[in-house]
């Protein structure tokens, strides 16, 4: 290669080395930021101080959605499989909002510990699939649990 | 191997082999790239199933993630065909680049358009300042960025050359696209198609989306050769064989 080109091929490979670097560092230390939201577990480690707006994500705990009688006020608990961290929101859920389904809330933790929402946002997976093969999953998934209890009520007699 | 590659680049700067080369191609790129493009929409809007939790919705897959994936593509040809021009000095790297620039930002701004409307329903809201939004945003603003470097200067190699420099600077950012949902906690889910695991798709809704991907690359490859063609005639127009094309 011609030494000219070569030099001038060094001082690319060096200037996006360089950038790519700089910008990495500095994404490093910024990373608490960049996160969207925070999760149960540094919400019940108490790094997110009572009072300042936060977003918390996690998955809603089965069996833990209660709606108000009146008005549209709803809480249900929010997991990261570690810690949960209960959450109040007055608003109109998303549609794909239900329990198991993992969610980012916007709002702050008052000092009882309640999580006081004022958005809703609801995330999806990155799994697609047909109603129906979701329905055999299920029923798959339901048989072998019924086959395990058989199999572990058999056992213990 | 080597030797016919060195060959293959030495003829690619040629901006008359070119130009003669590509046009045996355009008829079948453009046959190709709307073929497929009708085949992939007919399947992917009519043919595959509904999703389970999203219902029809999801359907904007089929135009959301090809685009996505082409804008950055398209970003990093834009910047290896500048960094070409800054090493090698070819005219030709520098016209590609410039022809590159609007496509890919406008298939950006396809992808982010598209995200929103599927937001709305899905997350419940248009826009959110997650990672993955906002890298993309940036790649937008890049595309604008570059485009208007190469056109700010009186000389037209200065400004081929500032245009470069910034794409060289913003390929940082293609890995943050890619990786922004592995590394922080986004409202954007993880990838759907991975290049080293199954995808996570059912294969009725999967095919569709290879299809829709592979027409939208064709299409980019027609749009920029086309578009090439155009800059070659012009630069160019006082030679003598682009007279004698533009003559006969």
């Amino acid at each position: 290669m011609h030494p000219q080109r070569k030099k001038r091929l060094h001082l690319i490979l060096f200037l996006v080395l360089a950038v790519a670097s700089a910008v990495g560092l500095a994404m490093y230390s910024l990373s608490q930021n960049i996160n969207l939201f925070q999760t149960p577990t540094q919400i019940a480690n108490g790094e997110v101080p009572p009072g300042r707006t936060i977003r918390a994500g996690g998955l809603v705990v089965e069996g833990s959605v209660e709606r108000d009688q009146q008005g549209l006020g709803v809480t249900f608990r929010v997991t990261d499989g570690q810690s949960e961290v209960p959450v109040f929101y007055d608003g109109i859920l998303p549609d794909l909002f239900r329990e198991g389904q993992g969610i980012v809330a916007l709002g702050e933790v008052n000092t009882e510990g309640l999580f006081v929402a004022s958005e809703v946002l609801a995330k999806h997976d990155e799994n697609y699939m047909p109603p129906e093969v979701q329905a055999a999953l299920e029923q798959a998934h339901q048989d072998g649990k019924a086959q395990m209890e058989a199999a572990a009520k058999e056992a213990s007699y | 191997m080597w030797q016919w590659l060195v060959r293959l680049y030495h003829r690619l700067g040629s901006p008359k082999w070119f130009y003669e080369m590509t046009e045996r191609w355009i008829f079948w790129l453009a046959l190709a790239a709307g073929g497929s493009a009708i085949v992939g929409l007919v399947l992917g809007l009519l043919y595959a199933p509904a999703d389970y939790q999203q219902g029809d919705s999801f359907r904007i897959i089929y135009i959301h993630v090809p685009a996505a994936l082409l804008a950055q593509s398209a970003y990093m040809m834009m910047a290896v065909a500048g960094a070409v021009y800054l090493i090698w000095r070819m005219k030709m790297a520098a016209w590609v680049a410039k022809v590159i620039a609007p496509v890919g930002a406008a298939f950006c701004l396809i992808a982010l358009l598209t995200g929103a409307i599927w937001g709305k329903p899905t997350w419940g809201t248009w826009w959110v300042w997650d990672a993955r939004l906002t890298s993309m945003l940036m790649l937008l603003f890049l595309y604008f960025g570059v485009m208007a470097l190469q056109q700010a200067m009186e000389s037209e190699e200065a400004s081929y050359k500032a245009g470069a420099i910034l794409a060289l600077v913003g390929l940082v950012n293609i890995p943050i696209i890619k990786y922004s949902v592995e590394w922080w906690n986004t409202l954007h889910q993880p990838a759907t198609l991975k290049l080293t695991e199954k995808p996570s798709m059912h294969p009725d809704m999967l095919w569709p989306l290879l299809i829709m991907i592979v027409s939208t690359y064709l299409f980019f490859a027609l749009v920029v050769i086309l578009r090439t063609r155009n800059e070659i005639l012009w630069h160019e127009r006082k030679r003598q064989w682009v007279r004698k094309i533009l003559e006969s």
